[in-house]
């Protein structure tokens, strides 16, 4: 055992002195796993950040929300014949709410594109979602200002503006903007509620940070009808565990109100988060498979670079090694010697490449919620050392083989 | 006490088709505290034959008994084990690891034995002393004159006590009178009680020991005691302080 440890403190000691004495080398080789360390850990890192954004993002769609539309999300169905269907009223979900009786809420919405704008300032191609004051329960919304628009306020088609928290900095940076006037198009609200950050950049525009609510009468007044777009109704179960059940009623519910005999198919569908979850999962799942792949490809390359180099090295070293194994050094202390000195090279270049991978990563957190996390940079660090062990275990293997009088007499 | 016993040992190289016969049959016996020089015309197997009894090599055939162990069945771990404990090698091209200091150069044996650093570095700074170097022990081997070199090697294959001291041609790459010098210093290691192996072909330096064997073409040609060895003036039996070079 204290072999072992006298033996591993020559390694490094050895180890040092050879990085040290062909530093330009060394640094040279190292580039390749600079390079394939950071790309790792920057598509770790960012792999990751899309991960929390689209979690946080679908959870604040709530787990135990159903969204009944026209339209599936994800479906083998033939798109023509959903086409097909009959679009849903504003009428069928006045009908459909009287109805039901598990959720605990349920709210119709329909969303349009539109510009917003405030005095000189305005925001293109906002989503302006309509909807009424039951909407609020099928959230998890919290206001950092205000509130959400009355029943009263909802089925009297007032001019009442909710703002998310990005539209409500944009339009009134530094200023509250309760009480004042916006203008979707040329429609004038009056705004009486912000949204607290919700922080979902995956959903890009579906983000409630970056959208407008307001009464959907005023919607089909003034912008659309729902002859022309179907509604969504949106229907939130009691808790998670109701989900099942409450799908089942709305769609029996449903049929009802669309007045479909049995036997004949579903002409409309039950939306869920779910499916946009296993939909996430496989899409992510390739491109990180991909991701992984291509940065892998660069550490790989960087693995060739080092194992070269070990050879040469252990080229060069020939005498040296005839020496050590001439006054006792046994094999594996030779293959030990050489592994340690690859480790370490992979190492410093790990390093190296961990500090880069931070510092970039810093400019990744413009646009992604992410910060490099302690089990990527022990990851990367065990990868480093890895591909050290991997890539200098031929060139260790071939040295701690040499034959002690050829190596001696090698010049 | 025999330290070498060899019997019947061969040792033939392959050389593309053709068989070179470095030893062909070659048996001898080398007691503790002998002082013998290996002779021979270049080519004769000398360094071959240095090789196998420093157990960097294996014999075709024949046996080879060291301290009463078969060496010659033995795997490569146990052969190094066995150099490292038993044998202190001196060879002519002094064989230092360049970027290590003399220190360090002669404390390598002891990390391979596993003896911890402060033992080490106190057994080093002895060894190096013994041989006049005290005041160079943080000197690389480029900045020693060839036989202080030569010194440092010679206490790198003292350090660990070994039963066995080869030497192959260590005044080779000397002038004569550096060379001479290093000859003392074997003797002096001879008179306290150590067993010295010199290869050589030099009939003056063979003459400092005190049996000669001769060899050619991997033959044993004679083994004799020496007539009139030939004893360095030393300056003084104290080692200690054979001068610096
Ligand atoms: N590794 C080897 N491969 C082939 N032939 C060798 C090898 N080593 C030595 N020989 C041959 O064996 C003979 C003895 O060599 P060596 O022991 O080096 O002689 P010396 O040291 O007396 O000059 C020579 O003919 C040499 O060419
Ligand atoms: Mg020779």
């Amino acid at each position: 055992m204290k072999n072992y440890l006298f033996e591993l403190k020559e390694g490094l000691i050895i180890a040092f002195r050879a990085i040290r004495s062909n530093k330009i080398r060394a640094a040279l080789t190292t580039l390749g796993i600079v390079i394939g360390v950071t790309s790792v850990v920057l598509m770790a890192t960012a792999i990751r950040g899309i991960d929390t954004s689209f979690k946080e993002g679908i959870s604040s769609l709530g787990a135990d929300v159903l969204y009944i539309d026209k339209w599936a999300w994800f479906s083998n169905e033939d798109w023509w014949k959903i086409r097909k269907r009959k679009n849903i009223r504003i009428e069928e979900y006045e009908e459909f709410k009287n109805l039901i009786k598990l959720p605990k809420a349920v709210a119709p919405t329909l969303w349009i594109i539109n510009k917003v704008k405030r005095d000189d300032k305005n925001i293109e191609n906002v989503f302006v979602t309509g909807t009424t004051s039951d909407y609020l329960s099928t959230t998890n919304f919290s206001f950092s200002a205000g509130r959400f628009f009355t029943d009263v306020e909802s089925r009297g088609s007032r001019y009442t503006a909710v703002l998310g928290s990005e539209i409500a900095e944009s339009l009134f940076p530094r200023e509250s903007a309760i009480d004042r006037e916006i203008k979707v198009g040329d429609v004038t609200y009056r705004v009486i509620g912000v949204l607290e950050k919700q922080g979902s950049f995956i959903l890009g525009n579906f983000n409630p940070d970056k959208q407008v609510y307001v009464p959907i009468g005023t919607i089909f007044k003034h912008f659309i009808s729902d002859r022309i777009r179907s509604i969504t109704i949106n229907v939130r179960a009691q808790n998670p565990d109701m989900v099942e059940a409450t799908k089942e009623e709305a769609t029996a519910v449903m049929r009802k109100v669309r007045g479909l005999e049995f036997g004949e198919e579903n002409d409309f569908s039950v939306n869920q988060q779910e499916g946009l979850t296993t939909n996430y999962d496989q899409t992510v799942g390739v491109i990180s498979i991909a991701g992984y792949f291509i940065t892998g490809l660069s550490l790989f390359v960087g693995a060739i670079g080092i194992m070269n180099i070990m050879f040469v090295s252990v080229k060069e070293r020939t005498k040296e090694i005839g020496i050590r194994k001439a006054i006792g050094a046994k094999r594996r202390t030779i293959l030990a010697q050489f592994l340690i000195e690859s480790s370490l090279i992979c190492l410093l270049g790990g390093l190296i490449g961990l500090l880069l991978a931070v510092l970039l990563s810093q400019l990744m957190a413009q646009f992604l919620p992410t910060t490099i996390q302690v089990d990527i940079v022990m990851i990367a660090i065990g990868i480093s050392l890895l591909t050290g062990i991997i890539a200098g275990f031929a060139p260790a293997y071939t040295a701690s083989k040499l034959d002690p009088v050829e190596a001696l007499r090698y010049e | 006490m025999t330290i070498i016993n060899i019997e019947h040992i061969a040792k033939i190289y392959q050389v593309g088709s053709e068989q070179v016969h470095a030893l062909r049959d070659v048996t001898l016996k080398i007691d503790k505290n002998e002082y013998v020089a290996i002779m021979g015309p270049s080519g004769s197997g000398k360094s071959t034959l240095m090789n196998m009894l420093g157990c960097l090599d294996t014999p075709t055939h024949g046996l080879y008994q060291f301290n009463g162990k078969n060496v010659s069945q033995m795997n490569d771990n146990d052969l190094a084990t066995i150099r490292n404990k038993e044998i202190g090698f001196v060879f002519q091209t002094f064989n230092l690891l360049p970027r290590s200091d003399a220190l360090h150069n002669v404390e390598l044996p002891l990390i391979y034995a596993g003896v911890s650093s402060s033992e080490r570095k106190d057994r080093a700074y002895e060894a190096l002393k013994s041989v006049g170097l005290a005041d160079r022990v943080h000197h690389k081997p480029n900045e020693l004159s060839g036989g202080q070199k030569q010194r440092v090697a010679i206490a790198r294959a003292l350090v660990t006590k070994p039963s066995l001291i080869l030497a192959d041609e260590p005044t080779g790459n000397l002038d004569s009178k550096t060379g001479e010098e290093i000859m003392e210093l074997f003797n002096n290691i001879y008179e306290q009680g150590n067993t010295i192996i010199l290869v050589t072909h030099e009939e003056y330096i063979a003459e400092h020991a005190v049996r000669i064997i001769r060899i050619k073409d991997g033959l044993i040609e004679k083994d004799e005691a020496v007539k009139r060895r030939y004893i360095p003036n030393s300056v003084s039996k104290n080692i200690n302080t054979v001068g610096t070079v």
